[in-house]
């Protein structure tokens, strides 16, 4: 994976590998690494800053399992939205605090929609609300509610 | 879980602004006017009721030079458990659902270090499984955004 990131040097990359894991739940957690890698504790943090303030890492800290957080009413709704139409929706319906994902997707023309907004409520509720207000928002009419029935697998990216 | 006001100010916090120091739960118990120990064993809690999934850093995946994708398939209900069982084998697969849908039944999330990468797992997926794999790449991003406030519901 040399090809990538060209900018991620060896101890960065050890970073990114320590990092997207799960932080030592310890007074000191970045100890272990800074001593495995030879540095200080604050040079490491450093680093980690400059992976975020380049954009790297989009955020640090908790990820949680929304589910067991409350937010048990959530779908999956797909919109079908023209191409000249889709960035001013896509940010009108990115400006709604329960929708966590929104993206314009290259979709087969049997699924029949092409907007995709991953929606968290508490209750069932309060789930077909957001919806009515999104469509209220957006003035779009054709969407499909894609509930999940079973989870497979919920892992996080191990990139290094 | 019953969640106290502490938790679910830890967890808002640790979403939002977790202390990037050496001493992070330390800082985080200060800012908070309570002890390290309160705020470790709140979130010591949190992680063995499954709330909290991990403490990290949340990567933007194009940036890193990687492709990822939203894959779609219909699978017969007798086939299910193993083709679910098949795209779970593949790294770089980070979600994947049963979904309610009447065109495809199931989705799962796809990153690969390059796009040749994401296409041969593609590939190969389809002929294992003898199943066409639909890949929807994202043309715009106009959000990811996943933080849940703890506030009174």
């Amino acid at each position: 994976m040399v090809e990538n990131c060209r900018e991620h040097n060896e101890i960065d990359k050890q970073i990114i590998a320590y990092i997207q894991a799960d932080l030592p739940l310890e007074s000191r957690p970045f100890l272990p690494l800074a001593q495995k890698l030879g540095i200080s504790e604050e040079e490491i943090i450093i680093r980690i800053n400059n992976l975020k303030n380049q954009s790297y890492m989009r955020r640090f800290g908790a990820i949680l399992r929304h589910q067991k957080a409350g937010y048990d009413s959530n779908a999956m709704v797909a919109w079908l939205v023209t191409i000249t139409e889709a960035d001013r929706i896509g940010k009108i319906m990115a400006g709604f605090n329960e929708v966590s994902h929104c993206y314009l997707r290259d979709t087969p023309p049997e699924f029949g929609y092409n907007l995709f907004t991953m929606i968290h409520a508490r209750s069932e509720m309060e789930l077909q609300n957001i919806i009515e207000r999104l469509v209220k928002a957006s003035g779009l009419s054709k969407y499909t509610i894609i509930r999940s029935l079973h989870e497979y697998k919920k892992v996080s990216m191990i990139y290094y | 879980m019953d969640l106290t006001a502490l938790d679910k100010e830890v967890l808002n916090r640790i979403q939002k602004s977790f202390p990037l120091t050496a001493t992070p739960y330390a800082d985080l118990a200060s800012a908070m006017g309570v002890s390290e120990q309160e705020v470790m064993d709140s979130i010591s809690k949190m992680k063995n009721a499954g709330i909290i999934r991990r403490i990290g850093g949340i990567f933007d995946t194009p940036k890193m030079g990687f492709q990822s994708t939203l894959c779609a398939m219909q699978v017969p209900e007798d086939r299910l458990e193993i083709v679910a069982d098949l795209v779970n084998q593949q790294k770089g697969v980070t979600h994947n659902y049963l979904r309610e849908n009447p065109v495809f039944n199931l989705w799962f999330t796809l990153t690969a270090p390059s796009k040749s990468k994401l296409q041969e797992i593609l590939d190969r997926l389809g002929k294992e499984s003898g199943l066409k794999v639909h890949s929807m790449p994202a043309k715009k991003v106009y959000k990811i955004k996943a933080i849940f406030e703890m506030g009174e519901s």
